[in-house]
């Protein structure tokens, strides 16, 4: 039965009204008061007033947190059901509906709905369908009839000129995850009964954490349709219902499976899932040598482990207590010719990481020579995979070193290695930091640990054939 | 020990060991790593992680989850921070803190996903509609990516605001040795927020308001909020400024370029410092107006056409040239580049 008592769950007066506080804000034969107040009586049947959380939409129910004594939240066009899925996902014990008109849900928040729908968010969504945009003042909707008048449709709305209406519960009703689809309508007393059962299912659903349970509900607008609330009533049900069937799409009991959120860790663990310590090193280190700043470029084709490479060295050079960057090429040079990687050391705080003159160009490839030997600064070190490049350094300024690194890489059995054994000749003729460091480094900086005996191997070749080289 | 991270992963460690506990966000070149690590990381250490259906989409989730008393974050690149504008007003309109990260990328448009600082204008002046501001962090290290995060949540919380990390497609990218601190931070009871409890039954998160002396009122509440704000966490760093003929004014990756000049142009013998506001929102203006009677010009370093400058120019009142270095569309000057650019300026 409809109670003609107020629901605890509206406030007692509506303060926006000023002298006409014990009313809403909507026009005579309106469907929304209605709506609020068979949920108003469902909040209050199932005590769930603290719980609640309104999403109100943009919309003639905008302004229903005049009404609702009840957690309240104005969300932008079209966005609550993203903005109800925010406060779902953050609190678990929340009753959290999603209160919506036709151009809000099924026009701009077409895609919102259909996502929340989808991941089966705990939410209620009651979608009050009326076919015409109400508060802008009677435009056509996504749900507006064919060949029904409107603002923007005054010669009726034409399937060609402004599309098919859309039918929303059928729309939702074909994803997995929502446990509760049905369309009610408010166009008789026997209708307005069903609705209040679906309101009251579909809020059950939530309080019972089942998942996501979406109400449309055909309600008339008589001023946008230019009836009186009589006339109305009539329209819907020789109009709206015969093109949104009143039916029950869906009442199951339980959602998607899954695995869910992981438990909440502690402080103490999340520092160790983090692998954060207190910072104890010190930057005076007395034992690093002065290099001032150093600049290195890696390049090659990628695929050759350039980037990691960098990455190495970028962590040798913090382990030997210099401050290091490590920046890499990235976007489409990276799909063909040379990518690189620029790394910098430096005793003091680094300025640019952009490496444009290289102390040392370690060149992987031929394009990568021919691109960046004239770079390298006077003085600097060039260092060539003489079995891919097969031309010699032109420049007199610099010192070269010619190791045939992919071939000692596939002797070894791994040819993405090539890199790591340049880098460990590159070590030993710089002598910035020693060999021990890119060893000790390796294990943390290669993230597939069945590569790390290979590359251990690797920086064990490159630096023999350093020391051959020097003789 | 320190650890070599990349920017982008250490927004995440900081955001955690700030107290964030939920991460809405959708992927997108060069920020894409921060959605990685975040997946990583909040689920696996039990707080939300939910990859978005679109920009639009995931801000409204913060919006939600940040009225549910929440510590949250986005990460983006500029065409989905434009996405997120909309929204990003109603958040500063309804009083709600929220933390967002923008590396930031060549537009407009499509543009491509090399780094850029042309966002200034979005982020700062606006993107949104209405009369509001974001409190600006402008990192230039992977350090500065990690402790502007870690202390954002704090700031949005404190001042109930949004606040943006504007960094940078190379500040994002880029590796450098970070320490983390090991005190973790946690969000307090807002009296404000919506609980889904008694207490909370009567809050209001809104930013419509209509009745006029209402709205104002809420406008002339974020103005003060925004002067107390300004008052309060104005962050600058000045290198080799007390002796300065000339300084340069540049924020993140474009700061790094600017300090290597620096040290370039005095074994030249050329007098030059380095001002970088680490907040462009509250913006260094006094301090600017100060520094004005003393150097003889101000070179504003920028990868845009000159957005910062604008506000240079607007805190010193004419008081001595101020010269627009503006490099864009991807590129990034090298330093033989800005040093050449100064002397023939000065």
């Amino acid at each position: 039965m409809i109670k003609h008592t107020k629901p605890s769950a509206f406030y007692d007066t509506f303060e926006r009204k000023g002298p006409g506080q014990k009313t809403t804000h909507y026009c005579p034969g309106c469907g929304h008061g209605t709506v609020h107040k068979l949920i108003a009586e469902a909040i209050d049947e199932m005590g769930i007033k603290d719980q609640v959380i309104f999403c109100a939409p943009v919309g003639c129910t905008t302004l229903m947190y005049f009404y609702f004594d009840t957690g309240n939240m104005q969300c932008p066009h079209g966005r609550a059901p993203a903005v109800a899925t925010g406060i779902s996902r953050t609190l678990d014990d929340s009753i959290v509906i999603s209160y919506q008109g036709d151009g809000d849900l099924a026009g701009i928040g077409m895609s919102e709905i259909v996502h929340a729908a989808n991941r089966g968010e705990k939410l209620t969504v009651f979608f009050v369908n009326n076919a015409i945009y109400g508060m802008t003042g009677g435009q056509m909707a996504p749900t507006t009839l064919i060949g029904q008048e409107s603002k923007t449709t005054p010669f009726g709305r034409d399937p060609i000129r402004d599309g098919m209406p859309i039918r929303m519960s059928e729309l939702i009703n074909t994803l997995e995850a929502p446990v509760f689809v049905e369309r009610c309508s408010l166009g008789t007393a026997a209708g307005v009964l069903k609705t209040r059962k679906a309101v009251k299912k579909a809020l059950m659903n939530q309080k019972n954490k089942k998942g996501f349970s979406f109400v449309e509900i055909l309600s008339p607008c008589p001023i946008n349709w230019k009836m009186d609330a009589i006339q109305s009533r009539k329209w819907l049900i020789e109009n709206l219902e015969k093109f949104y069937e009143v039916k029950n799409f869906r009442d199951k009991d339980t959602s998607i499976k899954g695995q869910g959120r992981l438990p909440f860790l502690s402080d103490d663990e999340l520092l160790k899932v983090l692998d954060v310590t207190a910072d104890t090193s010190s930057d005076d280190d007395n034992n690093r040598v002065d290099i001032g700043e150093h600049k290195v470029k890696i390049a090659g084709f990628g695929g050759q482990g350039i980037m990691s490479v960098g990455v190495l060295l970028a962590n040798c050079a913090k382990n030997a207590g210099f401050n290091s960057t490590w920046l890499p090429s990235y976007g489409a040079e990276m799909r063909g010719g040379t990518a690189y990687a620029s790394v910098v050391m430096s005793n003091d705080i680094i300025g640019t990481p952009v490496v444009d003159t290289p102390d040392v160009l370690i060149a992987m490839n031929s394009p990568s020579l021919d691109a960046f030997e004239n770079s390298v600064t006077k003085g600097g070190t060039i260092i060539v995979n003489s079995s891919i490049v097969s031309r010699k350094v032109t420049r007199t300024d610099v010192n070269t070193y010619y190791v045939p690194a992919t071939a000692m890489a596939n002797e070894l059995g791994l040819t993405a290695t090539a890199a790591v054994i340049i880098l460990a000749f590159y070590a030993k003729a710089l002598g910035i930091f020693g060999v021990d460091i890119l060893k000790a480094v390796v294990p943390i900086s290669i993230k597939n640990k069945k590569y790390i005996e290979a590359n251990l191997r690797a920086i064990t070749a490159g630096e023999m054939f350093f020391d051959d080289y020097k003789k | 020990m320190k650890k070599l991270m990349k920017g982008n992963d250490a927004v995440i460690h900081g955001a955690l060991l700030g107290g964030c506990t939920h991460f809405f966000g959708y992927p997108i070149t060069p920020a894409s790593e921060i959605a990685h690590s975040a997946a990583y990381y909040f689920t696996k250490s039990g707080r939300t992680f939910l990859q978005a259906e679109s920009e639009i989409a995931a801000i409204n989730m913060i919006l939600g989850s940040a009225s549910a008393g929440a510590r949250v974050m986005t990460s983006s690149s500029s065409p989905g921070v434009a996405l997120m504008s909309e929204c990003v007003s109603y958040i500063a309109g309804s009083n709600v803190p929220a933390v967002i990260i923008d590396v930031q990328r060549v537009g407009p448009g499509l543009g491509y996903i090399w780094p850029e600082q042309s966002d200034y204008n979005m982020v700062l002046k606006g993107g949104g509609h209405g009369v509001y501001r974001n409190i600006v962090f402008a990192p230039n290290s992977v350090q500065e990516m990690a402790d502007f995060t870690y202390k954002a949540f704090e700031i949005a919380d404190k001042y109930r605001m949004c606040v943006f990390i504007l960094a940078d497609a190379y500040i994002g990218q880029m590796m450098e040795p970070v320490s983390f601190p090991t005190k973790i931070l946690h969000a307090k009871r807002k009296d404000w927020a919506l609980y889904a409890d008694e207490q909370s039954r009567h809050n209001l998160v809104t930013s419509l308001f209509m009745e006029r002396e209402i709205l104002s009122a809420n406008i002339d509440s974020l103005l003060n909020k925004y002067a107390k704000v300004e008052k309060e966490i104005t962050e600058f760093e000045e290198t080799s400024v007390s002796d300065a003929e000339h300084i340069f004014i540049a924020f993140g990756i474009s700061s790094r370029v600017a300090l290597t000049a620096v040290r370039e142009l005095r074994k030249q013998g050329i007098k030059v410092g380095l001002f970088r506001p680490k907040t462009l929102f509250p913006f260094p203006n006094k301090r600017l107006a100060e520094l004005a009677s003393k150097v003889k010009s101000m070179m504003v370093v920028e990868l845009n056409d000159g957005m910062m400058a604008n506000d240079v120019e607007l805190a010193v009142k004419s008081k001595l040239p101020v010269r627009k270095f503006n490099w864009y569309g991807g590129y990034v000057p090298s330093v033989t580049e800005l040093v050449e650019k100064t002397k023939k300026s000065i």
